[in-house]
């Protein structure tokens, strides 16, 4: 699935990384908790969660992430924007819940299982 | 052999969970300048960035040592913290004594040793309680 299918089926802002639209997407994974996140690598994934703090882009960072929507039209802060800018991470806000806009993105055919590291 | 080591030394700033994880994202652009294999640098990123969450969380941080070999990547993590007084339950998923206010920040869900075990291929802790943990973790090539 391709970064600007997701920002269609999720009707999300685009943050930062307009340049990186077409970059495609392999894997999704829903998660508040960081620790939850980092226990699975995934190839090529996108991160969709409802906590905003800059430990969500250096998780997404450390997981080689491509992008990460943030749920309930949270917005991060320009510190992060930033860190995201710079390494090349796509950041989305969406007014869409967290069940909800996991379960879209599901139902559009991005499966949650990337392959195990 | 000793020829062939590379070493580099971070200072993990304790109290400071905002800047948390940046000697991890050093390290991943320099193992990535060293032309090391991108699976490998995330294994030691991830590992490293447990380890350096959980200085930061329990023990006001630390220090954080790489050492690049031909054949593989150690990291060695000590802080003077209040050590680990069981460490068999401190290995279980699930077990935590973060306190609640980490679990709003995303961490403190009992992972984050699993994890730093789950992605080496040794690691070995010391530990004295009062005194301070080190922990050992080494990744092949």
């Amino acid at each position: 699935m391709l970064i600007k299918t997701i920002v269609d089926l999720l009707d999300a802002n685009v943050l930062c990384g307009k340049e990186l639209l077409e970059n495609e997407i392999h894997s999704a994974c829903g998660s508040d908790m960081m620790s939850d996140v980092l226990a699975y690598v995934k190839e090529q994934a996108v991160l969709l969660t409802g906590l905003v703090n800059p430990q969500v882009i250096r998780t997404a960072m450390m997981m080689d992430m491509r992008c990460v929507v943030f749920v309930r039209g949270k917005n991060p802060s320009e510190d992060m924007i930033e860190l995201a800018a710079e390494n090349g991470l796509v950041l989305l806000s969406t007014a869409e819940r967290l069940y909800v806009a996991c379960g879209k993105l599901y139902a559009a055919g991005l499966a949650g299982d990337g392959e195990q590291s | 052999m000793t020829a062939d080591v590379l070493k580099y030394h971070f200072t993990v700033v304790g109290g400071d969970f905002t800047s948390a994880g940046k000697a991890s994202v050093n390290v991943k652009k320099l193992l990535r300048q060293l032309g090391i294999a991108p699976d490998i640098i995330r294994r030691v990123a991830i590992a490293m960035y447990e380890g350096e969450i959980n200085m930061v969380i329990h023990a006001n941080g630390g220090t954080a040592d790489l050492e690049i070999y031909p054949d593989s990547i150690v990291i060695i993590l000590a802080d003077s913290g209040p050590g680990i007084p069981d460490i068999d339950q401190a290995m279980q998923e699930g077990f935590s004594t973060a306190p609640d206010n980490i679990r709003s920040l995303g961490f403190g869900a009992g992972m984050g040793l699993p994890n730093m075990k789950r992605y080496t291929d040794e690691m070995k802790i010391d530990t004295e309680v009062g005194v301070g943990t080190t922990v050992t973790m080494t990744i092949r090539l």
